[in-house]
């Protein structure tokens, strides 16, 4: 068992954890942080994908202790003061999502993708989505989500996000 | 952190609402079933087995017994007595074969991947390590993998039932009195026309991996489970386990899509049941991804050979169809009849004379299969849109003008067709015309005529599907005659709350279709309501006690039809509460937008205030019951036909065989959209896993029997980097047997696209001699097909001569990938497992 010490959405965490345990267990059962799931084992699908100091990783692709000392937001921890994140409204808006199991996962990839690059073109878009599986929405309504949060956070200066 | 609010100013149905669901699931806050923790739950592990066939001739369980945290292990031998046979709920013959289906296997395993022990215990980890500790002993037996060389019964995959043959199902127009002898039409015809195509094996692939939760220690037995059909499941699970009906209550809470792969009742749902029952505790199953690819149940998979008959100007005189299906090695619950699904559709929009059809459902040493998106109407779909597309090129027509000389006319409509259907409505013209003027046909066949000339090297092809297909499951009479162990109706009730909110109560089960939004928009209209007022239940055996769950595109035209029907008993209940308010006659009684009014007054009272008349029940008409509840179960009076027609532009690169999909536009006829939105999200979701199947996904075993697509590195679901942006449009022509003209729309995308894009990619190369590459059009199998052609061309090797590759199993070959133009595709003896793993990994 290792000591780590974990900020997830805001509240600092310390747990003993066993060193194989991957970060999104870690989340999921013991934090309860169920927001974020687990769609494969095979690091493909990024259904798992959260932030670690503001950079989208794939929560099963990390252990728990790699997170100690460190900062993670999932999408519970995405809205702020009771408001939306412009991505999750975008989502909204634009019926990208229709089971909703890849979701969480895709918001915080797309956020990602447009902290990188504010104004992306569809292709652009499309690339920077490439790890996250959607059997659902045939992408199309996911990229024209992306485009609309792109204009919507241009607008609140500089794209600054979550 | 409310999803904003939306006015109700305007008719709800035909608006494209944002919908209610969304609201927890951006926000994470969605109840999936692995997040349920229950106190003192525990969590199971399956041991598998790694053989296609297998004695068991010993499991040592002793080890995995001792090892920390593990509360129990079961065998076979453990559960035998009280396990039962898993339901196959579709004999479609009197005669069908089909061996006793264990949730463990108790002596003898018929695929790799059945469960063959179970580990209980605390954590899930403690119980994936201590399934390692199980010690299982096999002597392997011959398994039989290829359909074809099943259907010839060399090997038997139970040697108990002595054949592979399941189900032999013939339909003939000329015996049901629809139409003439198909093989009198093949006699005399100007022009035979027979081909033979493949339909790989699919995975449904559902984001959401399976998850069962069992709960024993109340009054009941109440199970969660990632299922589409609680309902059926609650039923089946009685049946198979011998518990009482009443002591079951099954919860599909938040469920991350289905596809058909969760229309089952799962060897893991029995299992977590037993050991929730065995050990007194609540249990948990979570799969893990690559487990739901090996064992939850395949889609598709079939050898289809049809015969057209045709005058040499393109008429069609008959059409024959012989199917061999796969299903694997076991039936499930639907297994056997998704063929027969199809076996209405392959005449299609066509209007032939004489019909036959003939299926042998064929057991194999695999993964069974059974529904998976479109269920049988895809695979029917595929065979004759392909068909009609190679059929024009043998007799030097277009492709789009062979169609419009088949097809029924709009005014033709409604139309018996040759296979028993009745079509209600339909506009195939419009569909037809909307789509080539928004693809610009006619421009597009000029590029691809110049690029030909030019001899450049990235060619165009064109793709056509005018697709159509049968919705809305079903009329429960039509059911019976097809031995379907179950009605096809659907219920819903309606309950108003005395400060004028209105609870629906659905079965319909949704997981990803936006009911709670559609459902509302429906009876908002109905009652004059605000949308916001409506809350739709369901989903929980005990919250919506009856239903028939959601597949098959029905839980509109079936479902809703059920929730209008329930919300115009309200109405009728509400009347003469109305009229004693009113102080008027009821017959004066009229109701419109929300209230009742005394006919040619402007005397009236709001449907609310009735809800809350019937609370106070102070003041009512004698004899009245204080509620204006309703409930109504609708049984359809027949299927609604979706139709639409599908234009798909490529690039095929001839020297790499790399296939770009360039433009893609469907016009689709679904009659009425209660939410357009949603409408168009399906379509999209559906183009994409029929684009799929073409080009990308297959599931493939070695010649051991073991699944070499296990993961999502091997199974290729496509990326939003892998697609494009479609261009969708809708014509209407309104379904005529339900209330909102709807014929269902979760399907038609799935099994219109496929064709199209296969159509496309064959269109593009052609002329090269090639006319048919089989499904996933991968770059290798794409540049194979361009090379052997080449080849063919130039050494002109008569087909019979052609060297056979079937002793070389899991080879790529040029034989069994593209059927060479003039050669038949190999018979049965070359057929082996037909294509190299990690084939769609290049793109
Ligand atoms: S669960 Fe992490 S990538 Fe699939
Ligand atoms: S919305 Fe279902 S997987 Fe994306």
């Amino acid at each position: 068992m290792t000591t780590i010490r974990v900020t997830v959405d805001g509240s600092t965490y310390e747990d003993e954890v066993e060193p194989r345990m991957l970060l999104v267990h870690y989340l999921r059962e013991q934090l309860g942080k169920v927001g974020t799931v687990i769609g494969c084992d095979t690091s493909n699908c990024g259904a798992c994908t959260v932030h670690v100091d503001g950079r989208s990783v794939k929560s099963c692709n990390m252990l728990a202790v790699q997170a100690d000392g460190h900062e993670v937001t999932t999408i519970e921890g995405l809205a702020t003061d009771g408001q939306l994140h412009p991505m999750q409204t975008a989502f909204h808006e634009n019926h990208a999502l229709q089971c909703g199991y890849c979701t969480p996962g895709m918001i915080m990839q797309a956020c990602d993708v447009l902290r990188e690059n504010p104004n992306p073109t569809e292709e652009q878009i499309r690339v920077g989505l490439e790890g996250n599986l959607c059997r659902c929405t045939g992408y199309q309504n996911i990229v024209k989500a992306v485009q609309q949060a792109a204009g919507a956070l241009a607008g609140q200066q500089g794209g600054e996000q979550a | 952190m409310t999803v904003a609010d939306e006015t109700t100013a305007q008719a709800e149905i035909g608006r494209p609402r944002r919908r209610k669901e969304d609201a927890r699931l951006i926000t994470g806050r969605t109840k999936w079933t692995d997040n349920l923790q229950l106190a003192g739950m525990l969590h199971i592990a399956c041991v598998r087995s790694p053989f296609a066939h297998a004695t068991i001739t010993a499991i040592d369980v002793e080890e995995a017994k001792q090892a920390p945290n593990v509360v129990a292990v079961l065998t076979g031998q453990d559960v035998k007595d009280i396990q039962g046979s898993l339901p196959n709920a579709w004999p479609i013959v009197a005669d069908q074969k089909a061996p006793p289906h264990p949730a463990i296997a108790v002596d003898r395993v018929a695929f790799a991947g059945e469960v063959v022990a179970v580990v209980i215990a605390r954590t899930p980890r403690a119980a994936r390590d201590a399934a390692e500790l199980v010690d299982v002993d096999y002597d392997e037996l011959p398994a039989v993998l290829d359909l074809k060389k099943a259907a010839a019964d060399e090997v038997i995959a139970h040697p108990d039932l002595g054949t592979n043959i399941s189900a032999h199902f013939e339909l003939h127009s000329h015996e049901i009195g629809t139409g003439g002898n198909v093989e009198d039409a093949i006699r005399d015809a100007e022009v035979v026309f027979e081909r033979e195509y493949r339909q790989q094996r699919l995975i449904p692939a559902f984001m959401e991996p399976r998850s069962v939760v069992v709960d024993p220690t109340g009054e009941q037995f109440v199970m969660w489970s990632s299922t589409q059909v609680p309902h059926i499941l609650r039923l089946m699970l009685a049946l198979t386990l011998g518990v009482p009906e009443s002591k079951l209550r099954i919860i599909a809470p938040d469920v991350g899509g289905g596809f058909g792969g969760k229309l089952q009742v799962t060897p893991e749902e029995v299992i977590t049941f037993l050991a929730a029952r065995h050990t007194g505790r609540p249990v948990k199953w979570t799969e893990t991804r690559s487990e739901s690819l090996l064992a939850a149940h395949h889609g598709r998979d079939q050898w289809q050979r049809l015969t057209l008959a045709a005058k040499k100007d393109g008429t069609m005189l008959g059409l024959k169809v012989e199917l061999l299906a796969d299903m694997g090695a076991y039936l499930g619950l639907v297994t056997s009849g998704v063929p027969i699904l199809g076996a209405n559709m392959f005449n299609a929009i066509y209007k032939i004379p004489s019909y036959t059809f003939i299926c042998d459902n064929v057991f194999t040493n695999k993964t069974w299969t059974d529904a998976y998106r479109g269920a049988g109407r895809p695979e029917a779909t595929f065979a004759i849109e392909r068909l009609v597309s190679d059929f024009a090129a043998h007799i030097g027509m277009d492709p789009m003008e062979v169609r419009k000389k088949n097809w029924i006319a709009h005014e033709e409509f409604p139309y018996a067709t040759v296979s028993g259907l009745e079509y209600d409505s339909g506009n195939y013209e419009a569909a037809t015309a909307r789509a080539e003027e928004m693809f610009g046909y006619a421009a597009l066949r000029e590029e691809q005529r110049r690029r030909r000339e030019a001899g450049e090297k990235v060619l165009l092809g064109i793709g056509i599907s005018t697709f159509t297909e049968a919705c809305g499951l079903a009329p429960s009479r039509a059911l019976g005659e097809a031995n379907y162990g179950a009605g096809g109706w659907e219920h819903a009730s309606i309950r108003m709350l005395p400060t004028g909110k209105i609870e629906v109560v659905t079965g319909s089960s949704a997981h990803g279709q936006g009911h709670e939004t559609a459902w509302s928009q429906l009876v908002a209209d109905k009652l004059g309501v605000p949308f916001e007022d409506v809350e739709v239940l369901h989903g929980d055996t005990q919250i919506a006690p009856r239903g028939m769950d959601t597949y098959g595109s029905r839980s509109l035209v079936v479902g809703g039809s059920a929730v209008l029907k329930a919300a115009q008993k309200v109405i009728e209940k509400a009347k003469p509460l109305a009229a004693h308010l009113l102080e008027a006659n009821v017959d004066d009684i009229e109701f419109d937008k929300g209230q009742f009014t005394v006919k040619g007054t402007d005397t009236g009272v709001g449907i609310g205030d009735l809800a809350l008349a019937t609370f106070a029940a102070h003041n009512l008409p004698d004899m009245m019951e204080p509620s204006l509840d309703a409930e109504a179960t609708f049984d359809p009076i027949n299927l609604s036909f979706p139709h639409g027609t599908h234009l798909a532009l490529v690039e095929v690169d001839t020297e790499t065989g790399k296939v770009a999909l360039t433009k893609y536009v469907a016009v689709d006829d679904i009659g009425n959209a209660v939410n357009p939105l949603i409408a168009e999200g399906q379509v999209h979701g559906g183009l994409v896993q029929g684009i799929s199947q073409a080009l990308w996904e297959e599931a493939v075993y070695d010649d051991e029997g073991t699944l070499v697509t296990g993961s999502f590195v091997d199974y290729t679901l496509p990326t939003a980097a892998d697609t494009i942006s479609f261009e969708t449009d809708r014509t209407v022509t309104p379904a005529t047997t339900n209330e909102m003209g709807a014929k269902g729309v979760g399907e038609a995308g799935t099994i219109a696209s496929t064709p199209a894009i296969v159509n496309a990619v064959v269109d593009a190369v052609r002329h090269l001699g090639i006319d048919d590459i089989r499904m996933p059009l991968t770059p290798e199998r794409v540049w194979k097909a361009i090379q052997s052609a080449g080849q063919e061309q130039q050494a002109a090797t008569p087909a019979t001569q052609q060297p056979h590759f079937g002793d070389a199993p899991n080879q790529d070959t040029p034989e069994t990938d593209a059927a060479v133009s003039g050669a038949e595709v190999g018979g049965p003896d070359s057929m082996s497992p037909d294509t190299t793993p990690g084939d769609g990994a290049e793109r």
